[in-house]
């Protein structure tokens, strides 16, 4: 099967700064992919780079099998969702919606039917004859996908579309992405900086970092297999500490053991609590273990020792996760 | 803010002094419009009459002058908005060498006193022995026009948000049909009120307009001469009254469609 989009060594410099080097990457077609990095790590420049509106300096993008450098946004099968969704403000929320058909020609008639079914796929039925200035924010995030999958798109990028929702409203639309993506089978390409965003909606996931893609994999293999420190870290404050240390490989080697795996265990190895903090379900530990520093979630339930006294420790070797040397 | 408190008495007083100072003068002008004396400005006026209307209406001269304004401030308007909206979209949207240079001497004509570009143009004109003509009135006006018309435009792009073109282009406009059902919506009231004020600078300019027009006159240096022949002196005011009015109107109308639009279009975070 072809892939939906593939990056092969593509490269895209502003002066000095490499917004994307080198990067090599293959989106599979009706896969639910994320985009994750810190803000600056090149993410949303890949996303322009497959959307058209940057070309890259070197290297080759092709988009379902066609080579697509070279080819403006607007021959382009793929539509995007904006960071802060672009309406037009001088269209009501039809004609916003039917813009991509009338650009094509389509007859008034038939572009307002079209844009009716997709305001109620995206549950906005009645809405269109409003302006976007009198919608709120959740409701302008659904017009922007509507007015997105009007085009019919074969690939459609998402510029951290619920960054500006709040916390109940962003999860809603998380589920409501994810089922819309499943019943259309489209290939969605979700840039985020949000490590639990990614992690709950897409099918892979890229870590990028200055540029760079340092890990790509589902998000079990990212959260459990983080091939380098840089991802254990961004992907959801893992402890980082030296492979001997965790008791699970030589010296030399760094591992990763999650904040929820060390357990409070009386036949265990000394700590001392550095910090404690009530988090509702869990109580994160601040751990002095042997001059590392480390992150411990236990269940509320448990009794938990104050801050400066010895807590006592274990993991399962096998939940510690070793890294390739040098990463 | 407005607050509900009543204005003192004296701040009163001071407003309406202040507005009688600016506003005075010109009501003078309307009254003399219809004074029975032509030769001096007598106070009071002896008697008033309808007649320089008709007197106005008949001088050809007059009407010369008013067609070649009209027709200056026209093109030098259309010029400008041109000129105007692509040098604001080339500052407002792309980032090159020297942008703050540019948009620093785009606007350097109008903070220049007019002397200076009256002086300039004129010898430039006879270094490159362009004989004077309504063309060489076209080229002095649409040098403050066309900072007018930058002027809105630059910052009605500014508000507008650069994602808005991104959009219209990932939804398969190409550059004309961006341009024309996005961009232009986006800031046509912003160039008709620019438009409407370099035309409305453009029809009383005198300074620019004494270094570039040859012998032809347009309708303000018309009234300059006329006011020092002492004759028929009512038709000047009755022409100043008809400017005043046919001036006003577009102005307001400016003030009011650039009023709003206060927000930035497109970008809602």
């Amino acid at each position: 099967m072809t892939d939906a989009v593939t990056f092969r060594g593509v490269s895209r410099h502003f002066g000095s700064v490499k917004a994307v080097d080198a990067v090599d990457l293959s989106i599979r077609d009706g896969e639910f992919f994320a985009m994750l990095g810190p803000s600056g790590s090149g993410k949303t420049t890949c996303l322009r780079l497959i959307a058209g509106f940057e070309q890259p300096d070197a290297g080759h993008i092709a988009i379902f099998g066609e080579a697509a450098e070279g080819v403006p946004p607007y021959r382009r099968n793929v539509n995007t969702v904006f960071q802060s969704y672009a309406l037009f403000p001088h269209m009501n929320v039809r004609d916003n919606v039917a813009f991509g058909l009338r650009v094509r020609g389509i007859g008034r008639a038939a572009r307002h039917r079209a844009a009716e079914e997709a305001l109620a796929q995206v549950e906005l039925a009645g809405f269109g004859g409003r302006r976007a200035g009198e919608l709120s924010g959740g409701q302008r995030q659904r017009v922007a996908l509507a007015r997105a999958l009007i085009n019919k798109p074969r690939v459609v990028l998402l510029d951290e579309p619920l960054g500006a929702l709040d916390l109940k409203l962003r999860e809603q639309m998380q589920e409501e992405l994810r089922s819309l993506q499943r019943t259309l089978g489209l290939t969605f390409v979700f840039v985020t900086h949000d490590q639990d965003e990614a992690l709950s909606m897409a099918d892979r996931i890229a870590v990028f970092a200055e540029g760079r893609i340092r890990q790509v994999g589902s998000a079990e293999d990212i959260y459990r297999r983080p091939s380098s420190r840089f991802v254990a870290d961004f992907v959801g404050s893992s402890n980082v500490l030296p492979a001997d240390l965790a008791g699970a490989g030589p010296a030399g080697r760094w591992a990763s053991l999650r904040p929820e795996d060390v357990l409070l265990d009386p036949a265990g190895r000394e700590a001392t609590v550095t910090a404690r903090a009530f988090h509702g379900r869990v109580t994160k530990l601040t751990l002095d273990f042997g001059g590392q520093a480390l992150i411990a979630l236990v269940p509320a339930r448990e009794a938990v020792p104050e801050p400066g006294a010895t807590a006592r420790i274990s993991w399962d070797p096998a939940r510690v996760h070793v890294m390739e040397p040098g990463a | 803010m407005p607050s509900d408190a009543r204005a003192p008495l004296g701040l009163k007083l001071a407003a309406f002094g202040g507005l009688a100072f600016l506003l005075a003068p010109i009501a003078l002008i309307f009254l003399y419009a219809f004074s029975t004396e032509e030769k001096s400005f007598q106070w009071p006026p002896p008697g008033f009459t309808l007649k320089w209307i008709g007197v106005t209406l008949e001088r050809t001269d007059l009407w010369e002058a008013l067609v070649l304004s009209l027709k200056v401030a026209a093109i030098s308007t259309a010029l400008a908005l041109v000129l105007g909206t692509l040098t604001a979209a080339a500052v407002a949207r792309s980032r090159f060498f020297g942008r703050e240079t540019i948009s620093l001497l785009v606007i350097l004509p109008i903070a220049l006193p007019g002397i200076i570009t009256g002086i300039s143009l004129r010898s430039a004109f006879s270094l490159l022995d362009i004989p004077f003509s309504t063309w060489t009135i076209v080229l002095g006006h649409a040098t403050f026009c066309i900072v007018i018309v930058y002027n809105n435009a630059v910052a009605r792009f500014r508000r507008t948000s650069g994602a808005l073109i991104d959009a219209a282009m990932d939804l398969g406009a190409d550059g004309l049909q961006t341009f024309r059902l996005v961009v232009l919506p986006n800031i046509a009231t912003a160039l008709l009120a620019g438009g409407m004020l370099a035309f409305a600078l453009s029809f009383d300019e005198v300074i620019v307009t004494t270094f570039t027009a040859g012998n032809q006159a347009t309708l303000p240096i018309w009234m300059l001469e006329e006011l020092v022949r002492p004759r028929q002196r009512p038709v000047t005011n009755v022409v100043a009254m008809a400017v005043v009015l046919v001036t006003v109107l577009p102005i307001l109308a400016a003030y009011y469609l650039t009023r709003d639009g206060e927000h930035t279009a497109g970008a809602d975070r």
